[in-house]
């Protein structure tokens, strides 16, 4: 009997990989198109989240507004702090002192080490390896201790003013950190000891998600995602902002583009981090970290507000409606280098006391635009990894 | 300074639709008209200016300029480190701006939510839909005549009672 | 079952108070996290302040097999729906406890697309106040719901009940 070969009818099965679901990191939300186990096409959808922040500026204050940049990526909110108030600064032309300088780098650098730990511990957790998740955490309650220690609460920050910052480090800060740094270098090395050589990472994260080199610029990727795929750009060495130029550390580029490599990067600009967070505690410079307030651009120190008369007065002066800081007109573009990439801020001002449009460069909308052209060909359970290798964070996805 | 050079070279080639080039805060901005925006965004992207890191919109109405909407686009140059702004101007009435999604992908979902939010749309965009509000959402919030507290959206979803009553 | 076969007599106490000491020592959370009190219920599940301790050792991610709703975060005007069909398939009983002050209240965003409290729409048992609440708080509200947990009559769930 001859067995004649009949074609297999198959048809595409549409799957909704829902905004409420374990493995998409906040709410984010895809419609795939399935044939069999293979993706064919997948379109995001986003804008859960979105919160109206855009609108929220223009009725805040300069300064009122570095509470609402914290709620946006709310893994390391110390650089989105950074990120605003320099723009403020240079809109108004303000030179802040040099130990506020060293003070913003190096706990912008400890937010790059807790951002970069729970991206890694996600990625693990959603392929299966719940240990780096706990290790982690339990690295990251002890950075959220200090900056408990210099700020005053764990996530939600604002700790920069424009001009300065709130209040200067407590004494015995130096040992701290320097104690959470040695726990760090264990941390890392664990997790890299069970997972870097393991043959099921290695099965599930090379060769997916490849990035190229035109892809990258054309997406506008910026960040690990865009180090990952050997382009050589970082923003604290082409364009230095709050006295990057006086620390010496490494860029890490790898050439291959995959999520393997995204994972490898994270880890090795951890270490590159303690590096710049020894470096600078050792270099640290004594002084003010407020910038003379008689300008009138930057709220008093409160002792003084409460204890002198001056005091009283300038405070009053920077915050009452009809005085106060009045910001020549004028527009500002300042980028800074968040962990996931080019994070800027664009002020325009016309005048007045609040900001005319506050917006945000967000990295992780231009990195996430990628993924429906990444997924395209892999199976459906290589999208966790995908998506944990992009960093997506739904706060500043969707603003 | 090839900015300069880049600057002279498309004011020659399109006289009439170059407003002014200004600066504000150590940053170039060069003001163009809407419609010859994707030639001139070509020009700089052969020039060197191989990165678009942002595009955004502004709505003139109380800080005067000359429409009322301004498309605004942050051009990056990897080899010269330079970077520089190009605002389009929109008229109110007419609310249509040249999409430039051929020269870089990353034009594609950012026009989207300026869409959403300003009402100008893309000529040339394949997918020009809303993004960050649901699909039924009318009105576009960015707008300085829109009120922060919105038109009522987030008041009419269903009450769902308690099913047993707990004391 | 009607009103009078079930009423609160001395019969019943001691099979009431084994039903809810059962019911409160193992509360299965249903974590419904979007925005930065996501991050911190994260914390709270992991080493330092353990949940597991509490009895809600099982986070399932689906509301078929949880009977704790906990909402972490900002809602917005697209995730509504969302929430409100996830609390429609949770089986009875079910309890929700609203962490953060944006869930409670809109906290800081008094915008056209952010739900001003989700107890506009669905019934809370539980407030957590705080932008984000300290791990401690999360747990102190948990502890007040077991309490509320331990009140609870069988005469709570007749028919005669529903409102």
């Amino acid at each position: 009997m001859k067995i004649t070969e009949k074609p297999l009818e198959t048809e595409r099965m549409v799957l909704n990989f829902g905004p409420h679901h374990p493995s998409t990191h906040g709410t984010l939300r895809i419609i795939m198109e399935l044939d069999g186990e293979t993706v064919v096409k997948a379109t995001p959808e986003i804008g859960y989240l979105h919160s109206g922040f855009e609108k929220l500026g223009e009725d805040l204050d300069f300064n009122q507004y570095i509470t609402i940049t914290d709620r946006m990526n709310y893994l390391s909110p110390l650089c989105n702090n950074v990120a605003y108030a320099l723009v403020a600064e240079k809109l108004m032309d303000i030179e802040v002192t040099k130990r506020t300088r060293y003070i913003r780098v190096l706990l912008s650098e400890l937010s790059r080490i807790a951002d970069h730990i729970l991206n890694i511990g996600m990625l693990a957790v959603d392929l299966g390896a719940l240990t780096s998740f706990l290790y982690g955490f339990r690295l990251r309650e002890d950075i959220y201790d200090l900056f408990e220690m210099a700020t005053g609460t764990r996530l939600t920050t604002s700790y920069t003013l424009v001009g300065g910052l709130m209040r200067d480090l407590p004494e015995g800060y130096g040992k701290e950190v320097n104690r959470v740094l040695v726990e760090t270098d264990k941390v890392v090395n664990d997790i890299e000891t069970l997972l870097n050589k393991n043959r099921i990472w290695q099965d599930r994260t090379k060769e997916i998600g490849v990035i190229s080199k035109e892809d990258a610029i054309s997406y506008g990727l910026s960040g690990p995602m865009a180090r990952a795929s050997g382009i050589d750009w970082d923003l604290r060495v082409k364009e230095p902002y709050s006295s990057y130029e006086d620390f010496d550390f490494d860029v890490v580029i790898a050439l291959n583009g995959d999520v393997f490599d995204r994972y490898l990067v994270r880890t090795e600009e951890i270490r590159q981090s303690m590096k710049i967070c020894r470096q600078a505690l050792e270099k640290m410079p004594s002084g003010d970290v407020i910038i003379d307030p008689g300008l009138g651009y930057s709220l008093p120190p409160k002792d003084e507000v409460y204890n002198s008369i001056e005091g009283l007065i300038y405070h009053f002066e920077v915050t009452m409606p009809n005085r106060g800081m009045m910001p020549p007109v004028g527009e500002a573009y300042v980028p800074t280098e968040s962990p996931n990439g080019e994070l800027g801020f664009y002020l325009v001002s016309d005048g007045t006391r609040t900001p005319y449009r506050v917006r945000t460069r967000p990295p992780s909308l231009m990195n996430y635009s990628i993924f429906s052209k990444l997924i395209e060909g892999h199976m459906l359970s290589d999208a966790p990894a995908i998506i944990g290798s992009i960093n997506v964070i739904a706060g500043e996805l969707d603003r | 300074m090839p900015l300069a050079k880049t600057f002279s070279f498309i004011k020659d080639k399109f006289p009439e639709s170059v407003y002014d080039v200004t600066e504000s805060s150590g940053e170039q901005i060069f003001h163009i008209r809407s419609e010859v925006v994707r030639d001139v965004l070509e020009i700089f992207k052969e020039k060197g200016f191989n990165f678009l890191a942002d595009i955004t919109a502004i709505d003139n109405l109380t800080l005067g300029g000359f429409e009322r909407y301004a498309v605004v686009y942050h051009l990056l140059s990897h080899d010269s480190l330079e970077r520089v702004t190009v605002k389009a101007y929109v008229a109110e009435d007419k609310p249509s701006i040249p999409s430039v999604e051929k020269l870089w992908k990353t034009a594609d979902w950012q026009e989207r939510e300026i869409y959403d939010l300003f009402g100008i749309t893309f000529d040339g965009h394949p997918n020009m839909v809303r993004i960050m509000n649901p699909d039924d959402f009318t009105g576009h919030p960015l707008r300085k005549d829109y009120p922060r507290l919105g038109n009522k959206e987030r008041d009419d979803y269903p009450v769902i009672k308690p099913a047993f009553k707990r004391k | 079952m009607d009103q009078d076969y079930i009423k609160s007599n001395v019969l019943t106490t001691t099979l009431e108070s084994a039903i809810n000491w059962g019911r409160k020592h193992s509360l299965w959370p249903m974590p419904f996290g979007t925005a930065c009190c996501g991050i911190e219920f994260m914390a709270v599940l992991a080493s330092r302040t353990d949940l597991a301790r509490f009895g809600a050792e099982a986070i399932r991610f689906s509301p078929r097999q949880s009977d704790l709703l906990i909402v972490a975060g900002r809602i917005s005007i697209k995730m509504m729906p969302v929430l409100i069909r996830i609390y429609e398939q949770m089986p009875e009983p079910k309890w929700v406890i609203s962490m953060g002050a944006c869930a409670s209240s809109g906290g800081v965003f008094d915008t056209y697309s952010v739900i001003q409290g989700i107890d506009r729409f669905i019934p809370v048992d539980v407030y957590v106040p705080g932008c984000p609440p300290r791990p401690e708080g999360v747990v102190d509200g948990l502890m007040k719901l077991q309490k509320k947990v331990g009140k609870e009559k069988l005469s709570d769930y007749t028919t005669s009940n529903t409102s």
